[in-house]
């Protein structure tokens, strides 16, 4: 599957099958800080991927001096 | 996963409530939580005119929208710090979000305003970027509030904020800081009423509301804070909150109700006698304020450019 990370943007070729909660963890990537998007569509932890979807992995955690 | 409330498709999972949601009762959720910190805080009356610090990121876009959905009569206000092209970008998601709902953006622009820019001027005046950006928004967020008789000021901080300010205030013991750490602040002379209707949810929350809402946010992170200490906290409660789910609702609602009042004596003290500004006529503890001798040191000098990449990206394999 192709995966999108941001901040910096980049690509990533990764195989499936895997749940998104497992492609987190793969990516040393923390739930709690992360959201998943398959075709722009928002997925919860439990989703099935595999090696046709395109996915985001977008970071959620923003802030400086507050 | 399925729905808590329908048992229909769930699209986020939030492991503090030990819930799943689909989108409707997703947003319903998210109503709930800022109406429950509005009430209990008792935030907004319902007659009040509002003025949201809008950023054009999600915190800011999720409680603009989420009040104006409540009820609530809402302008936002935005503040050009002059970083390159991050600000463009982020004024253009503030501005077409406020054009796409009809809603009033007032906005102020330091560089042509005050004579700086965030990054160059940081550094003429030796504060850190993030530093300076806070103390330039906060003046000006005061002072809208103010001049334009709002009567509260609604910034977008969430759980995940406040937890992080609270972590980095307990390792360091700023208890004067701790006393004034909560969700109101009245308004006093020079100040308006500041309030902070998303403390019950997390970042995480407030990005999805915004995705599934269709609201176009700015992603990247600001250039500037990037390896800041409050990141550095952030992540450090996220690594908690993985391992045990609700440690940061805890760790934040448990000081507010059992700690927060022992140490408010110190943060009264810390907020008495003030005097105005022989500038601009700011509070201040004497004689001219923090951002007018900001603006003093850092007014006149050439901006740099910064580098910011929002747009490249770089491929490689993973098997």
């Amino acid at each position: 599957m192709k995966v999108i990370l941001r901040n910096p943007r980049r690509e990533l070729d990764i195989s499936g099958p895997r749940t998104v909660i497992n492609l987190l963890a793969s990516l040393d990537l923390n739930r709690e800080a992360h959201l998943v998007m398959r075709d722009g569509e928002l997925i919860p932890g439990d989703a099935a991927l595999d090696d046709t979807d395109v996915i985001e992995v977008r970071p959620v955690i923003s802030g400086g001096d507050r | 996963m399925k729905c808590v409330t329908c048992r229909g498709p769930a699209v986020i999972d939030i492991r503090r409530q030990n819930a799943n949601y689909c989108v409707d009762h997703f947003f319903e959720q998210c109503r709930r939580q800022v109406t429950k910190a509005i009430d209990e805080w008792k935030m907004i009356e319902p007659s009040d005119r509002v003025l949201v610090a809008v950023s054009g990121g999600k915190d800011s876009l999720a409680i603009w929208d989420l009040l104006i959905e409540l009820g609530y009569q809402a302008d936002g206000f935005y503040v050009g710090l002059g970083i390159g092209e991050y600000s463009e970008v982020s004024h253009s998601h503030a501005a077409a979000f406020a054009e796409s709902r009809g809603l009033t953006l007032l906005t102020v622009d330091i560089p042509t305003s005050y004579g700086y820019d965030i990054p160059t001027g940081s550094r003429a005046a030796r504060r850190a970027p993030c530093s300076a950006c806070g103390l330039s928004k906060r003046h000006l967020f005061d002072a809208a509030a103010l001049e334009g008789g709002y009567d509260v000021l609604v910034t977008g901080h969430n759980l995940d904020d406040e937890a992080a300010v609270l972590f980095g205030n307990t390792l360091h013991w700023h208890t004067e800081y701790l006393g004034r750490q909560l969700p109101v602040l009245p308004a006093r002379d020079g100040f308006p009423k500041k309030v902070k209707p998303l403390v019950r949810l997390t970042e995480r929350e407030t990005a999805a509301y915004c995705l599934l809402k269709g609201i176009d946010y700015l992603v990247d992170e600001c250039p500037m804070a990037v390896g800041n200490r409050h990141l550095s906290y952030k992540e450090a409660l996220n690594d908690i909150e993985v391992k045990s789910p609700g440690a940061k609702h805890s760790f934040y609602f448990g000081f507010l109700d059992r700690a927060s009042k022992h140490f408010a004596p110190e943060a009264d003290e810390d907020r008495e006698g003030l005097e105005p500004c022989l500038t601009c006529g700011a509070p201040t503890p004497s004689g001219t304020c923090a951002f007018c001798r900001l603006v003093d040191r850092a007014g006149g000098h050439q901006p740099e450019p910064v580098p910011v990449e929002l747009g490249a990206i770089r491929t490689r394999t993973t098997s």
